[in-house]
């Protein structure tokens, strides 16, 4: 029995330019969804049908996008949740933090707690779905992988280690079918509140010297950098030199 | 002994008074002091001029002639210093910080957040404390000079090893039990950003994720790809960013320990299966762990690939390499290049060009192999060997072929003990 997967998409923002994109991590989550159900994939997005950046991902060989319209200061969880809640959904597939709005990431953690389905963040691949259970393995620090296994139906937010997006193409992009659907009116209250101004770039940590006396400063002012070079093995033969890389690799526990 | 200069008053003063009954004791047993020339003319030595200060500045004394350098110095051994202990007795409210114990240890990222509740409790008065709260296998030993004025560790095999769920719910239990005035959690991907997002979830609590600049009324975070400064109120759960605050550095903590009421964590749905074996050469060469860089040195490429495959490590190259085609451009380490950020960086036949350290700037350990004993990699490594890297690399292989041996046959005899 095929199971059903659903990608949730958002408009993404250029790093650079600022534009409207695809994006990075909901590309990827579309390119992990069709890789599980093929073309049988449900894609969809709350907020506006006519958004053009929706036709570069249907540009990826989806026949139709679902689109739950409703405004841009509209809370997109209620209304993904009582969807996800009419279909009978097995797989939801995220990014990890949206690229535009409040990118707090909150996203597929408050779906599932509404839900109560598990919710795996950082995912980098999904190996296997079978008997109600799927491997999924994570990426972690330092290129590193975890694989966990998880009860369906589950959430799982995609993270960049995942396969990069597919090319998207203009003509698919453009046929491709938006299907409206009604979705949550009700406005995000709180963040009418806030204050948003464009980021302005962090201070940078200056290394304080925190010196009793002067000395001190002037030491600590003029104070080369630790050129203490290490241990030089010159006249050693072959098999101490490589031992001692040996013991270095070990002790650092990079050779296990 | 310390090697502070301490100036004697009394002498400085016997020496500037001359009607003094001890000046000419204290003028005489100073070399250099009054020399009268073949006319009689006082002559004065300018090198001798002044003395040196107690901060290590030279100092001209011109109240009274050219008083020079100060009698009897006087200096007191290097004391330990002990910073004051700051006691917070019955709190009336809690601040606290989920830290990620990277390897057991509070990372700097812990401590800098640390050092941000404490800005807070300074801000907001009141008697509160902060609370590290730690899961897992523990190591850290200056919890007390980190700023932790209470630890509460939670253990148990339910939250070992990756089990997002299970802390979850015992943060929910901690919440219950205590009066949590904020939550502060590393906005990282070691853990601290998904387990801060599930305790909001929870809890039903908005969190501000990427904050930076926070205090008691406000918080402004990043929003928006990091394109937008959103500030709002102060919220109970904060997700940090890196250097959102200086670290505790001045005083000392209690970290006494806190103890959790024992209660039933539900049925995991997520079971952890353990890491996964990763090929090396698939980890970007920007977060790899331990690369073997190859340079101009290297004339026996196969043997190098065959190294790096044995060793387990990520391929790197220097400039030349890559520019002469026996490395893709992809793997160059250095300016042009990746700017790596590996642990352990072993160079084998790389001189050491400035653009090539620039990108190993931020390596922790460097192992040189290279002919050349006067070269600038050598200078920055922790250890370097002079001589063929063609013949070292082939010791090493062969030394690391036996650890793999003998650990596999401890596992195979461990294997057969317990069945």
């Amino acid at each position: 029995m095929p199971h059903k997967v659903v990608s949730l998409i958002s408009v993404g923002r250029h790093p650079q330019s600022g534009r409207s994109r695809r994006a990075e991590q909901d590309s990827r989550a579309v390119e992990l969804g069709l890789k599980l159900a093929g073309t049988d994939l449900d894609v969809v997005h709350a907020g506006n049908t006519e958004e053009p950046t929706l036709r570069q991902y249907a540009g990826m060989g989806l026949p139709s996008v679902t689109v739950l319209e409703q405004d841009e200061k509209a809370d997109a969880v209620e209304s993904l949740q009582s969807y996800l809640q009419s279909e009978k959904v097995d797989i939801v597939l995220t990014g990890v933090r949206a690229e535009s709005g409040e990118s707090s990431g909150m996203t597929p953690y408050l779906l599932a707690e509404s839900l109560g389905w598990p919710m795996v963040s950082r995912v980098a691949d999904i190996v296997e779905v079978k008997d109600g259970e799927a491997q999924v393995l994570l990426a972690l620090p330092r290129g590193q992988r975890r694989q966990v296994t998880v009860k369906l139906p589950f959430i799982a937010s995609i993270d960049n280690a995942a396969q990069a997006a597919r090319q998207s193409a203009f003509g698919p992009g453009l046929r491709a079918k938006m299907e409206a659907q009604q979705g949550s009116e009700s406005v995000d209250e709180i963040r009418l509140n806030w204050e948003e101004v464009p980021a302005k770039a962090r201070p940078k940590r200056l290394k304080v010297v925190k010196a009793k006396t002067a000395a001190d400063r002037f030491k600590a002012a003029t104070a080369k950098p630790q050129g203490g070079s290490g241990k030089v093995m010159k006249n050693e033969s072959v098999e101490e030199k490589a031992k001692a890389i040996f013991d270095l690799l070990v002790e650092e526990k990079v050779i296990r | 002994m310390s090697d502070i200069i301490r100036r004697d008053p009394r002498a400085e003063w016997i020496m500037r008074n001359r009607l003094h009954p001890l000046h000419d004791q204290y003028v005489s047993q100073e070399e250099g002091g009054e020399v009268r020339g073949p006319s009689g003319l006082i002559r004065k030595f300018p090198h001798k001029v002044g003395f040196i200060g107690p901060n290590g500045i030279k100092r001209i004394d011109r109240l009274k002639g050219n008083s020079s350098a100060p009698q009897g110095r006087r200096s007191s051994a290097a004391q330990e210093v002990q910073l004051p202990l700051h006691t917070v007795a019955n709190p009336d409210y809690y601040i606290m910080v989920a830290a990620d114990m990277v390897g057991g240890r509070l990372t700097s990222h812990d401590k800098d957040i640390l050092g941000l509740a404490h800005k807070l409790i300074a801000e907001e008065g009141g008697n509160g404390a902060v609370v590290a709260v730690c899961f897992g296998e523990v190591k850290e030993e200056h919890f007390d000079t980190a700023g932790a004025d209470r630890v509460l560790h939670i253990e148990g095999e339910e939250f070992e090893g990756y089990a997002p769920e299970a802390r979850m719910q015992a943060l929910a239990q901690v919440e219950s039990q205590y009066t949590v005035k904020h939550w502060l959690f590393p906005d990282s991907i070691h853990g601290g950003c998904d387990l801060a997002s599930r305790l909001a979830a929870r809890l039903g609590e908005r969190p501000a994720t990427q904050a930076w600049q926070v205090n008691a009324e406000q918080a402004v975070s990043r929003g928006a790809s990091a394109s937008l400064d959103i500030t709002r109120k102060t919220p109970k759960i904060l997700m940090l960013l890196e250097e959102c605050a200086d670290a505790i550095d001045e005083t000392r903590h209690e970290a006494t320990p806190l103890t959790l009421e024992t209660f039933s964590v539900a049925a995991p749905t997520i079971t952890d299966q353990g890491l996964m074996d990763v090929d090396p050469n698939a980890i970007p060469l920007g977060e790899a762990e331990f690369i073997l860089s190859a340079g101009n040195g290297i004339h026996n490429w196969d043997q190098f690939h065959e190294a790096a495959k044995v060793l387990g490590a990520t391929e790197g190259a220097s400039r030349v390499a890559v520019d002469d085609g026996f490395m893709p451009r992809f793997r160059q380490v250095g300016a042009t290049g990746t700017w790596v950020t590996a642990r352990v960086y072993v160079a084998v036949g790389i001189s050491g060009a400035i653009q090539h350290m620039q990108g190993i700037g931020q390596v922790d350990k460097v192992v040189a192999i290279n002919t050349d004993a006067g070269c600038d990699m050598v200078k920055r490594a922790a250890l370097s060997v002079i001589g063929d890297s063609e013949e070292i690399l082939a010791e090493l292989m062969k030394l690391v072929a036996e650890h793999k041996q003998t650990s596999l046959s401890d596992q195979a005899e461990e294997n057969s003990n317990a069945a």
